[in-house]
């Protein structure tokens, strides 16, 4: 065995002992993480994709328009729209059509935000709320009432922006 | 027929504390590499999640009693008992104060290396009769590694012996009495602890159950209270190699002003604490690795250590 071979083995082993301070110390310090559900961090990203929401104008017109690209662009074919005709006495949105029942179904959903990058109105939005889970599976498809969301902005979206 | 009823006090009370010290010890271990990993760890069930290992031995006892398909059912059930029952079985000669043994058996020492030889089978048979062929590899793989290093471990225990002059391990803890063997043996010393890891299966020689490779080794098809008896197995084999690496190396309970059992639990505890340490430093090795470390390093180390203990043995006579 010759001396590099000694040295290297040496090396390796001091190595080995540096390790074990670095992990020491570490048992000292104050876990990073919390304790979930009595203690929650701050907030989410501003990109975090959670919940969908169907956004509002200001006017509290709705932004959906009908046109049933979410459903067509959806990967897990969560989501089902029927549309109707808006009328002059009964105008929902500034298109031609709305939405008459909007559904997703939040355990199919895969939170990939292809719907709203599809939507051409900004109407179908990724929220920041993370907390899902359901006790029946019936629950968990949202409709409509439960999507819209319940006052211009309530979704954390700026409700005058443009797209 | 007293002494035997003594002997029988004796062993359940020991078997209690053992299986309470093994449940504890996966907590300890649990909570530890939380620690280590700056977590929490459990602490959910009852104070510091105290009530975690009952939890956990509960929700194993009952879980369906499960066997896959064409096992060999009575090598199947038999593997997990053999692995459970050897690991307690050497606690029968391991002396934790002055009078505070079960058996001062004059080859005590003999009886525990047999013992963990008989705990092999537990891994082999296991991984044989679950018709399972990454079950297979982990036995097979687990088996050739505690073969090649308990070969390390005996040549660090020899070395022990030779220097107390017995191989009774009360003996052993009595010649320890001025001058702990580590100070003698300090080769053998850290042969063993690396023997000792590597025989317990315990990272970073945990290759039998590398799930990378091999899903969980030789106890993939196992599961419920089968699965938790290769883990007090596995546990208990932790305790007592920290117990024989006080006892052989750190002068068992002799220690100044405290009682002896307490010295004993102390500085077992603390090669418990060793254990979980190098799991959280230290990444696994490959298996070539492993077996050219156990048969080109520490075999040869251990064979030279034996000799020269020998030759200054006769010596010093």
């Amino acid at each position: 065995m010759g001396a590099r071979r000694v040295r290297k083995y040496l090396r390796q082993g001091f190595a080995m002992l540096k390790g074990m301070a670095v992990t020491f110390r570490y048992l000292f310090r104050p876990p990073i993480t919390v304790m979930y559900p009595e203690q929650k961090r701050p907030a989410v990203q501003p990109r975090f994709k959670g919940r969908h929401w169907l956004t509002l104008y200001e006017d509290t017109m709705e932004r959906c328009v009908g046109c049933e690209l979410c459903v067509i662009v959806c990967p897990s074919q969560a989501i089902y729209v029927k549309a109707a005709e808006n009328t002059p006495e009964h105008q929902v949105s500034k298109g031609e059509r709305y939405a008459e029942d909007f559904q997703i179904n939040e355990l199919r959903c895969i939170f990939c935000g292809l719907c709203e990058e599809a939507c051409p109105t900004g109407a179908i939005v990724l929220g920041r709320e993370y907390e899902l889970a359901g006790y029946t599976r019936e629950s968990m498809i949202y409709t409509k009432p439960m999507l819209t969301e319940p006052y211009p902005g309530a979704s954390g979206r700026d409700p005058k922006r443009e797209v | 027929m007293n002494a035997l009823a003594a002997a029988a006090v004796k062993s359940g009370v020991l078997l209690f504390l053992l299986l309470t010290a093994c449940a504890y010890m996966t907590l300890l271990e649990r909570r530890l590499l939380a620690k280590f990993q700056i977590r929490y760890g459990p602490n959910r069930v009852g104070p510091f999640g105290l009530l975690q290992p009952l939890a956990d031995g509960i929700k194993l006892i009952f879980k369906e009693d499960f066997a896959p398909a064409r096992v060999d059912l009575v090598v199947y059930w038999l593997a997990p008992a053999i692995s459970m029952v050897t690991a307690l079985f050497v606690y029968a000669v391991i002396p934790f104060g002055p009078q505070l043994y079960l058996a001062n058996v004059d080859v005590g020492i003999l009886i525990v290396l047999a013992a963990s030889s008989v705990g092999v089978y537990g891994v082999i048979l296991g991984g044989w009769s679950s018709n399972n062929k990454y079950s297979l590899l982990g036995s097979l793989r687990s088996s050739a590694q505690l073969i090649s290093y308990e070969l390390a471990l005996s040549f660090a225990v020899i070395s022990v012996v030779l220097t107390a002059g017995s191989l009774s391990l009360v003996e052993i803890v009595n010649a320890q009495a001025r001058v702990w063997f580590v100070v003698l043996q300090p080769v053998a010393f850290v042969s063993f602890l690396i023997a000792a890891v590597a025989e317990t299966n315990r990272a970073p020689f945990d290759l039998p159950e590398a799930e990378q490779e091999l899903i969980a080794g030789y106890q993939t098809e196992y599961g419920g209270f089968k699965f938790a008896m290769f883990y007090i197995g596995e546990y208990v084999a932790i305790v007592t190699m920290s117990a024989l690496v006080t006892t052989l190396f750190w002068g068992g309970w002799h220690g100044p002003f405290l009682p002896g059992v307490v010295w004993f639990a102390l500085k077992m505890f603390a090669f418990i604490f060793f254990f979980v340490w190098i799991r959280a430093t230290l990444p696994r090795v490959r298996h070539d690795q492993l077996m050219a470390f156990g048969w080109k390093v520490l075999v040869p180390l251990g064979l030279l250590n034996v000799v020269i203990t020998a030759i200054i043995v006769v010596l010093l006579q």
